[in-house]
């Protein structure tokens, strides 16, 4: 109970303490804070138009947020989201332009399926590098970032090229029949569907199982894991896999949910929000999903602070980045909280 | 020669001047890496350290028309990125890694923010210094002409070398970098020590940063920076955690990140976005080989038990 009312209490205190230093931050740049926050929500959660922003936007968080959650939960500080994006939906789009024509639920399976293996050996491969060799998993993950992203810009505007994209570079669309669709009438895709699904998977996997048990034991004492007769290497490729396959898929969802093709824009930062999200929920999958929402929610109110106050688009980014350093420095705060410590003794 | 063969010669040519340009940020990087690092402490954040100071290196420069002010306010940039970085890592149970990374996402954010006002004028450059002079060929010429900032960075290399091994600070850091409770045990202030360790970083950092906006590419935009920062870290355990290497691995760096645009220079383009891919290769060839599962880096502080 304790351990219930301090997670949740420190995060949502460092958030506030976060909004009031966002606030002290606008107001010094000569805007009304108040009304830049009430913007901020209006344009996150303020109307259905809006709401759907936001799920849009926290679809792919929720599964780039998988990709530094889940091998953190053995150890390892993962930032690769970015790039294992990039190669689940450059992968995905290959696979999608060849079997144009094909059925279409056969192209989607292959285009998901792709992107998660594809991804997944991604990042596998930096945890084998980890385990094998001891290179350090924040800067490998961070080269195999810029590596998937030189990889995709040759492609793109090379051979991928679709000649008739002029403005915007794109490969060859993957065909409107293979395109996965919106939820009904909305206009959020099944991404979303995708990443609450995921989450909840992988929650299951790493609280409900004795897999996710030896994970959570490796990420704890690595020596006591091993001496208990724990794969530790098999334990670490496999939990970055599975991370790596998560974010496949949005990349995946990127390209055959939102665009239709590959390009550019499957390097859009999503990879980098991911780490906060991650971070922000602890590295737990399902809290991942309304920290996603609310991060979507950031993002998805960018446009109208640009329009309404003639804020740079980079608001949001200071505002997340004074997040995750608040959220950062509260970690310090936990088992200190001298007023919730008579609780810890009643209820044990 | 030089006129007679363009080709392969000026590629070589193009690529140590691009050595040079490129690897001078690497250099300065590096070098505040390593006085971080030799106290025991890592910062992931210099990314951020980088991007502000030629964020605020530019501005400032276009509005006091002074270069090397903009040079300064660069460095103190940084000397405050790095005091906010070192007062989180010190609070307990904060993961220092973690905190670089959100100091990366931060100082991105925040330089692109405040330097938004700056994409559009042009701020005085850097001087820098012919060396090449003597040649009738331009592609020389281009080559040597070489930054003032970078003859600073090469004169600082074997200074800190020289700190680290003789001055009383200089060992004052190491110590604590090597041992935090040998240095306790000594009275010595440990936070402190570590504190001036990351803002002196820091410093170097956002000088580094000042040149990318200032020289070379030579202007303010959001894509200036892209990964240097957190490559200086890889550059140093390459370097062994030695000054005087650094140099030698950042021009190393310098001469991969500029072959792409060598090559385009003498007409072959195919593949140039494969080419920007170089030093990050090279970078993770060179980290997979040094690595060892068995043993630490050699020259490695002590109480660096991160990397």
């Amino acid at each position: 109970m304790y351990r219930l009312i301090e997670s949740i209490l420190i995060p949502v205190m460092a958030l506030l303490l976060s909004l009031l230093v966002f606030s002290v931050f606008i107001m010094l740049s000569g805007s009304n804070a108040l009304e830049v926050l009430a913007t901020i929500y209006r344009g996150a959660f303020g109307s259905w138009f809006s709401w759907q922003n936001t799920l849009v936007r926290a679809a792919p968080l929720m599964l780039t947020a998988l990709c530094t959650a889940l091998p953190a939960r053995i150890g390892l500080i993962n930032i690769g989201g970015e790039g294992a994006m990039v190669v689940g939906g450059l992968c995905a789009a290959v696979v999608g332009i060849s079997m144009n024509g094909m059925s279409p639920m056969v192209v989607m399976s292959a285009m998901v399926i792709t992107g998660m293996l594809t991804a997944g050996c991604w990042v596998a491969m930096i945890g084998a590098l980890k385990h094998y060799r001891n290179v350090n998993e924040t800067i490998s993950s961070l080269l195999l970032n810029y590596i998937a992203i030189a990889i995709m810009s040759f492609l793109i505007l090379g051979p991928m090229r679709d000649p008739a994209t002029l403005n915007n570079p794109s490969s060859f669309p993957i065909g409107e029949a293979n395109m996965i669709g919106n939820i009904g009438e909305s206009s959020i895709h099944w991404g979303l569907v995708f990443g609450l699904v995921v989450c909840i998977a992988l929650w299951f996997l790493m609280r409900r199982t004795s897999f996710g048990f030896a994970v959570d034991m490796t990420g704890g004492n690595i020596r006591a894991a091993q001496i208990s007769g724990l794969g530790v290497g098999k334990l670490i490729i496999i939990t970055c896999f599975l991370a790596g396959a998560a974010t496949g898929i949005a990349g995946v969802i990127e390209v055959a949910a939102v665009h239709g093709r590959a390009n550019l824009s499957l390097n859009s930062g999503y990879g980098y929000a991911g780490i906060l999200v991650a971070f922000l929920a602890r590295h737990n999958p399902l809290a991942i999903i309304p920290v996603a929402i609310l991060m979507g929610g950031i993002r998805a109110s960018s446009g109208l602070l640009q329009r309404g106050f003639d804020l740079p688009d980079a608001t949001t980014l200071v505002l997340q980045g004074i997040i995750f350093i608040v959220i950062l420095a509260s970690e310090s705060l936990y088992g200190r909280i001298k007023w919730l410590r008579p609780m810890a003794v009643r209820h044990g | 020669m030089v006129e007679a063969d363009p080709g392969y010669a000026g590629v070589l040519i193009a690529v140590l001047g691009g050595a040079i340009r490129v690897g001078t940020p690497f250099l300065f990087v590096s070098l505040g890496e390593c006085l971080t690092e030799k106290s025991g402490r890592i910062n992931l954040g210099l990314e951020a350290n980088l991007i502000m100071g030629a964020m605020s290196g530019y501005g400032v420069a276009y509005l006091s028309g002074s270069a090397w002010l903009g040079v300064l306010v660069a460095g103190l940039t940084g000397v405050v990125l790095g005091l906010i970085h070192a007062l989180l890592c010190q609070q307990d149970k904060v993961n220092d890694i973690a905190v670089g990374i959100a100091m990366m996402l931060f100082g991105t954010g925040l330089a692109f923010y405040l330097g938004k006002p700056f994409i559009q004028p042009v701020a005085p450059r850097l001087p820098s210094i012919e060396l090449g002079a003597w040649s009738d060929s331009p592609v020389l010429r281009a080559a040597l002409e070489i930054n003032a900032l970078f003859v600073v960075g090469v004169i600082l290399a074997p200074l800190m070398a020289w700190f680290f091994r003789y001055a009383r600070w200089g060992l004052l850091v190491r110590t604590v970098g090597e041992s935090r409770d040998a240095a306790l045990a000594m009275g010595i202030n440990v936070n402190r020590v570590r504190l001036y360790a990351t803002m002196g970083g820091g410093f170097l950092a956002g000088v580094g940063g000042s040149f990318l906006s200032l020289y070379y590419p030579g202007s303010w935009n959001e894509g200036l920076s892209s990964g240097q920062g957190l490559m200086a870290v890889a550059l140093v355990i390459f370097a062994r955690w030695n000054p005087v290497y650094c140099l030698y691995a950042s021009l190393l760096f310098g001469g991969a990140a500029a072959l792409g645009p060598a090559l385009q220079s003498v007409g072959i383009t195919w593949g140039y976005y494969l080419f920007n891919a170089a030093p990050y290769v090279l970078t993770l060839g060179i980290m997979i080989a040094t690595s060892s599962r068995k043993q630490r880096f050699a020259g490695m502080p002590g109480e660096m038990s991160n990397i």
